[in-house]
C-alpha cells in the first residue's frame, strides 16, 4: 500500500470557526491513527481578514508541509481565491457552490498586490474574475470540483429534524466543511462525533447541535460524491502519542522544570503560553501540598522582565515569555541580570520583524539581536528549540542553565512553531532533571554573595533567608554586591562573570550543544524552527539516492565553535537555511569558525518553510544550478 | 536579642552631598525598622537609580539597587514571590514620576502589600540638576539654562488616582515625623506610598531647607513661620471606614484638593488611607487557596534532582 500523504485545507475569514474546524479535522485523523502536522496563518486582526488551516496527514512521522494541497475545503469565496492554484492535479476542491458567481471586486479583504497577480494569471488563460473563473481553471489541471450548497444543506437538515433554527445558522459552516471532508475521503464517522464530544465536553448542548449537523454532512457527502482518490480509513494507532498545539511544550516544559513565577505582557505569538500557564495555575505535585504557577500580566514587558527579575532574587525559578517587540525592551534589565547573576529564563517566540513587523507571521530574524542584546559586556544562554517536542526538554535545560551558571536565559521559538499542531511522542517528566547549582539552603558565617571561587560561580543566597543577606546593583561591585568602581576589582569581577561562558561549552554536554542529523558533502547548517522542513526535505531527497548532512545548532550563545567545527571538518559544501533575510546563523557561524557559507536558502516572507520548496532549492544545490542565496516564497 | 538601631547600618560609605536631604530619610527609615524591630533578613529594600538609589547599600537588609524608574517592577515581582518579606521600595521624583510613571501607575492598580518612598526634590541630582517631573512650571533652579517649560506632576494627587491605598507626605527634615509615617505606610496592609520633601542643596535652590522653614516669609512677618504643616494637627480624616461609595469617593476627593495645596502652607501626614481595598495577595489568594502558606518561593519543586510537578492529568487529556 502507498504511503499516505495528504494535505487538508480550510480557510474562511477570521472569526468564522476556522482554526475549530481544523482542531476537529485534526483530532479526527490523530485518533484514527494519523501523524498531524498542521499550521495556522492569520492576519493581525479580530474578525473578517482571511485565515486558513494547513493539515497534512501521514502514516509516517512527519516534521513539516508540503507545498500540494491535496483537498481543500472553503465556505467563502476569499479561500477559493488565494488558494485554488495551490491544490495538486491530483487533488479535490469541496466549496460553497452559492459562491460561484462571486467576483474579485466583491471580496473586499483581497488585497492590491494579490488581486493584482490573480487578474494576470486568470486573464493568461482567459477566465473571468470569478469563483468559477478559479474553479475551472483548477478543473483543467485535474482538480476534482466537489460543490455543496451549505445554505440547502442546513435547509433540508432543519426539515428533516424539524428544527427552524437549524435554517441560515452560518457559524456551523466550518462544521460542514470538517464533516463533508471527512465524508469524501472515507474516514469512519463514529471518530468525528466522538471528537465533536471531546472538544465540546463542556457544552452538551453545543455539542448535539454540532454532531446533528456533522453527521447529516457526513452522510450527504458519502452518499453524493463518488470517492475521492484519497481515502483515510484509520491506521494503527502509535502508543503514547499526544496532540498538541505550539506553546504546549514550553508552557507544560516550565511547570514540570519548576517555573512558579511568570510575567508578562500580551504579544503574539507569545502570550497564549502565559494563558495557559495561568488557565492551570494550580499544581498537583508529589507528596506534597498543592503548587501554583504565579502568573502575572504586567504593564509592559520593562516591568515583566524586573517583575521576573525580582521574583528569581528571592530563589523562584522565574520566566517571561514574548516576542521580538517585547524583547527589545527587556534588553536593558538583562544587563542587570547578567551582572547581578540572577537565573531567569526569556522564552523568546520569534514573529518577523523589524517593528511590528509582520505581527502574526513567522521568522527567525531576531538571532544576532538576541545574541548582542544588552550594552556592556555580560554572558547569557542563548538556546533554540527545532520543534514541539524537543522544546519540552529544552525548557528544563534552560532552567538548569540558568541555575547552574546563574545567568539569564533566552529560549528561542518562533512563530511557526507556535502555530503548529502536531502529533508527537507524549512528553517524559521524567527525563527533565532539576539542577539549581550552587542555590544555597542556608548560610552560616559570613556571606559574600559575589565570592570569587575557582569555577566563578557563587553560593547564591536568596531573598528572605536567614543570615544570607546580600546586595545588588547595576553597577559594577564587591564580592557583597557594594558598589565599587576600583579598577582591580572590576577586572576580577569581569573575569569573574565572563569566564561563565567557557565553562557553560565545556559542561554542556556536546548534544545538547548541537546536534548531528548526518554529515556529507553537502551538509545544511540551521536552527530552531527550520529543523522540521530540513529533515523532510532530506529524506525525500534520500529516496532519490541523494544524501545530504545536517546540522542543528541548538547553544546558538556561547557558540559551539570546537564542537560544530569538528562535525563539520570533511564537509564541503555548507548550506545555511534560516527564516531571515541575511543568513544570520551564517554570520554568526563565519564570525566564530571563520568559514564561509556557499549555499543560503532563506525564506522572509513570514510563512514557514515547507519541505517541498527546501528539496527543491537543495536538489538544485547539489545539481549545481543554484544561486548562491535561493530566496523561497510559498504560501498565501 | 533585640535589634537596635546600628544594626540596620551598613558600613558603606555614603558619598551623598552634605547637607542632602536624603540622610534624614535614610535615618528615618533605619529607625522605623527598628522600632517595628523587623528581622534583618526579613526586609529588602529596593531602590531606583540616581542618589536615592544608593540608600539600599547604607541599610543592612537585603538589599537590591535596580534600574532607573523600575524599582517597583523588581520590588512587586520579589514580594508576590516571597510575601513573607517586607518590602519597601524607594526612588527619586524623576525615577517614579518621570521614567518610572507607568509603574508608579500600574502599580497602584494592583495595591501589593509594600511602601514606596519617593525622594522628592525636582531636580535631577546625579546628572546635574536638570528639572524633575515635580519642579514647577516656569521655575527656574540654578542649573537650567532656561526655566523648566513643564508643567509638574502631582505625585499625591496621581497617587490617589491610581489606586494607592496609603497616600501620604513627610519632610526629611522632620525626621522623627517621618519615622513615624514610614511606620504606618509599613503596616498599612496595601500599597503604600510616601511623598519625601527632600531638598537638594546642591542643585535646586529654590525649595530649599531654609524655604521649607518658611525663612523668607518670617522676615516679611518678623516671626518664624515654617511653610510645613501636618495634617494630624487640623480637622483632617484621612481613613476610609466603611466599603460605602459616598465615603470612599468624599475621602478620595479630600485628599485630591489638599494635595493641591502648596506654596506658603504645605500639608504634610496622611492624606487618604483605605484597607478595605483588596491587595493584590489577598486578590491571589482567591484563586489559590495556599499561595500565602506556600508561595513560589517556599514551594519544593524537586526531589533528588527529578521533578515533583505531576502534570500526568494535562499530558492524559492530550493524548490520542
Amino acid at each position: 500500500m502507498d504511503s499516505v500523504d495528504f494535505t487538508w485545507l480550510i480557510g474562511g475569514p477570521q472569526g468564522s470557526g476556522v482554526e475549530s474546524g481544523a482542531n476537529i479535522f485534526s483530532k479526527v485523523c490523530a485518533e484514527m491513527g494519523y501523524q498531524i502536522f498542521g499550521k495556522r496563518e492569520f492576519y493581525s486582526n479580530i474578525k473578517g481578514e482571511h485565515s486558513y488551516f494547513t493539515v497534512r496527514v501521514s502514516d509516517e512521522n512527519i516534521h513539516s508541509n508540503v507545498n500540494d494541497v491535496t483537498l481543500m475545503v472553503s465556505f467563502d469565496a476569499e479561500t477559493i481565491f488565494r488558494h485554488f492554484d495551490e491544490v495538486s492535479s491530483n487533488g479535490g476542491i469541496l466549496y460553497d457552490s452559492e459562491l460561484e458567481g462571486v467576483d474579485t471586486g466583491k471580496v473586499h479583504t483581497l488585497d492590491t498586490p494579490f488581486k493584482d497577480r490573480l487578474h494576470k494569471l486568470l486573464e493568461s488563460k482567459n477566465k473571468p474574475f470569478t469563483i468559477s473563473g478559479a474553479l475551472e481553471l483548477a478543473k483543467e489541471k485535474g482538480v476534482k470540483l466537489y460543490p455543496v450548497s451549505f445554505k440547502n444543506l442546513l435547509e433540508s437538515l432543519s426539515e428533516d429534524v424539524d428544527n427552524p433554527k437549524l435554517r441560515g445558522l452560518v457559524r456551523m459552516y466550518n462544521v460542514i466543511g470538517v464533516s463533508l471532508s471527512l465524508g469524501l475521503i472515507q474516514m469512519p464517522s463514529d471518530s468525528l462525533l466522538h471528537s465533536i464530544d471531546t472538544i465540546f465536553s463542556k457544552k452538551p448542548q453545543i455539542a448535539e447541535i454540532n454532531k446533528q449537523v456533522a453527521n447529516y454532512s457526513y452522510n450527504y457527502a458519502s452518499a453524493k460524491f463518488e470517492h475521492f482518490k484519497h481515502s483515510l480509513m484509520g491506521i494503527v494507532k502509535q502508543p503514547d502519542t499526544i496532540l498538541v498545539q505550539g506553546h504546549f511544550g514550553t508552557s507544560i516544559g516550565k511547570m514540570v522544570s519548576g517555573c512558579r513565577f511568570q510575567s508578562y505582557y500580551p504579544i503574539t505569538p507569545a502570550s497564549d503560553e502565559s494563558v495557559y500557564l495561568e488557565s492551570n495555575e494550580l499544581l498537583q505535585i508529589q507528596n506534597d501540598r498543592p503548587g501554583s504557577t504565579i502568573v502575572v500580566q504586567t504593564e509592559d514587558e520593562i516591568s515583566a522582565m524586573g517583575m521576573m527579575i525580582g521574583a528569581a532574587l528571592t530563589g523562584t525559578r522565574s520566566s517571561t515569555s514574548t516576542s521580538g517587540p517585547g524583547f527589545a525592551l527587556m534588553t536593558e534589565a538583562l544587563g542587570w541580570a547578567g551582572i547581578n547573576e540572577v537565573p531567569v529564563v526569556i522564552t523568546l517566540y520569534q514573529r518577523s520583524g523589524p517593528s511590528t513587523g509582520l505581527p502574526t507571521r513567522h521568522g527567525q530574524d531576531d538571532l544576532l539581536f538576541t545574541v548582542f542584546a544588552g550594552h556592556g559586556d555580560f554572558p547569557k544562554i542563548v538556546y533554540a528549540s527545532g520543534d514541539i517536542e524537543e522544546s519540552f526538554y529544552d525548557t528544563g535545560r534552560c532552567f538548569n542553565y540558568a541555575d547552574v551558571y546563574q545567568i539569564p536565559v533566552i529560549h528561542m521559538m518562533d512563530k511557526f512553531l507556535s502555530s503548529s499542531v502536531v502529533t508527537c511522542k507524549k512528553f517524559d517528566p521524567s527525563l527533565i532533571s532539576i539542577d539549581r547549582g550552587k542555590l544555597l539552603d542556608k548560610v552560616d558565617g559570613k556571606y559574600k554573595r559575589f565570592a570569587f571561587t575557582d569555577d566563578g560561580i557563587s553560593p547564591r543566597s536568596r531573598l528572605g533567608m536567614d543570615n544570607g543577606i546580600f546586595w545588588n546593583t547595576g553597577d559594577e561591585s564587591d564580592e557583597y554586591g557594594h558598589i565599587s568602581e576600583d579598577p582591580q576589582n572590576r577586572i576580577k569581577m569581569m573575569d569573574k562573570r565572563m569566564s561563565k561562558l567557557d565553562l557553560a561549552l565545556d559542561k554542556i554536554p556536546l548534544d545538547e550543544q548541537a546536534v548531528s542529523f548526518g554529515i556529507h558533502e553537502h551538509t545544511i547548517i540551521s536552527w530552531g524552527s527550520a529543523k522540521g522542513p530540513i529533515i523532510d526535505a532530506i529524506s525525500m531527497l534520500k529516496k532519490e539516492g541523494i544524501d545530504i548532512g545536517f546540522v542543528q545548532i541548538k547553544l546558538l550563545h556561547p557558540f559551539p565553535t570546537r564542537y560544530v567545527k569538528s562535525l563539520l571538518k570533511d564537509t564541503k559544501t555548507l548550506i545555511d537555511i534560516e527564516s531571515n533575510h541575511s543568513g544570520q546563523l551564517g554570520k554568526l557561524f563565519k564570525q566564530n569558525i571563520s568559514r564561509d557559507i556557499d549555499y543560503y536558502i532563506l525564506k522572509y516572507t513570514g510563512r514557514g518553510m515547507t519541505s517541498t520548496e527546501i528539496y527543491d532549492s537543495l536538489k538544485k544545490i547539489v545539481e549545481n544550478k543554484a544561486e548562491k542565496r535561493e530566496i523561497l516564497s510559498h504560501g498565501a | 536579642m533585640a535589634l537596635k538601631l546600628a544594626d540596620y547600618k551598613t558600613d558603606v560609605h555614603n558619598d551623598w552631598c552634605p547637607g542632602c536631604g536624603d540622610f534624614g530619610i535614610v535615618n528615618a527609615l533605619q529607625m522605623a525598622l527598628a522600632e517595628m524591630g523587623i528581622e534583618r533578613d526579613k526586609a529588602t529594600i529596593f531602590s531606583g537609580i540616581g542618589c536615592s538609589g544608593k540608600t539600599s547599600h547604607f541599610i543592612n537588609t537585603y538589599g537590591v539597587h535596580t534600574l532607573h524608574g523600575r524599582v517597583l517592577t523588581f520590588a512587586q515581582g520579589g514580594k508576590l514571590a516571597n510575601p513573607d518579606m517586607t518590602v519597601v521600595a524607594v526612588g527619586g521624583d524623576g525615577d517614579g514620576l518621570g521614567i518610572g510613571a507607568g509603574h508608579f501607575v500600574a502599580a497602584g492598580r494592583r495595591n501589593v502589600d509594600m511602601t514606596y518612598i519617593i525622594f522628592d526634590n525636582g531636580v535631577y541630582g546625579l546628572t546635574k540638576g536638570q528639572a524633575s517631573p515635580t519642579l514647577k512650571l516656569g521655575e527656574k533652579t540654578k542649573s537650567l539654562p532656561s526655566p523648566n517649560t513643564n508643567y509638574n506632576v502631582n505625585p499625591i494627587g496621581l497617587a490617589v488616582a491610581s489606586g494607592f491605598t496609603f497616600v501620604a507626605r513627610g519632610y526629611s527634615y522632620d525626621v522623627r515625623h517621618l519615622k513615624d509615617l514610614i511606620v504606618k505606610a509599613v503596616n498599612h496592609k496595601g500599597l503604600s506610598f510616601l511623598d519625601v520633601l527632600q531638598p537638594c542643596p546642591t542643585y535646586n535652590d529654590l525649595n530649599t531647607r531654609d524655604w521649607y522653614a518658611g525663612v523668607d516669609l518670617a522676615q516679611e512677618s518678623m516671626d518664624r513661620h515654617s511653610r510645613i504643616y501636618k495634617l494630624e494637627d487640623t480637622h483632617y480624616e484621612p481613613v476610609v471606614h466603611y466599603n460605602d461609595e459616598s465615603e470612599v469617593n468624599e475621602k478620595l476627593s479630600q485628599a485630591l484638593i489638599k494635595s493641591l495645596e502648596w506654596g506658603n502652607k504645605i500639608p504634610t501626614g496622611v492624606f487618604y488611607q483605605n484597607e478595605l481595598i483588596s491587595t493584590y495577595e489577598i486578590r491571589l489568594k482567591d484563586k489559590i487557596p495556599n499561595y500565602l502558606e506556600n508561595p513560589p518561593a517556599r514551594q519544593r519543586i524537586s526531589e533528588n534532582g527529578l521533578s515533583t510537578t505531576d502534570v500526568s492529568e494535562i499530558l492524559d487529556s492530550l493524548e490520542i
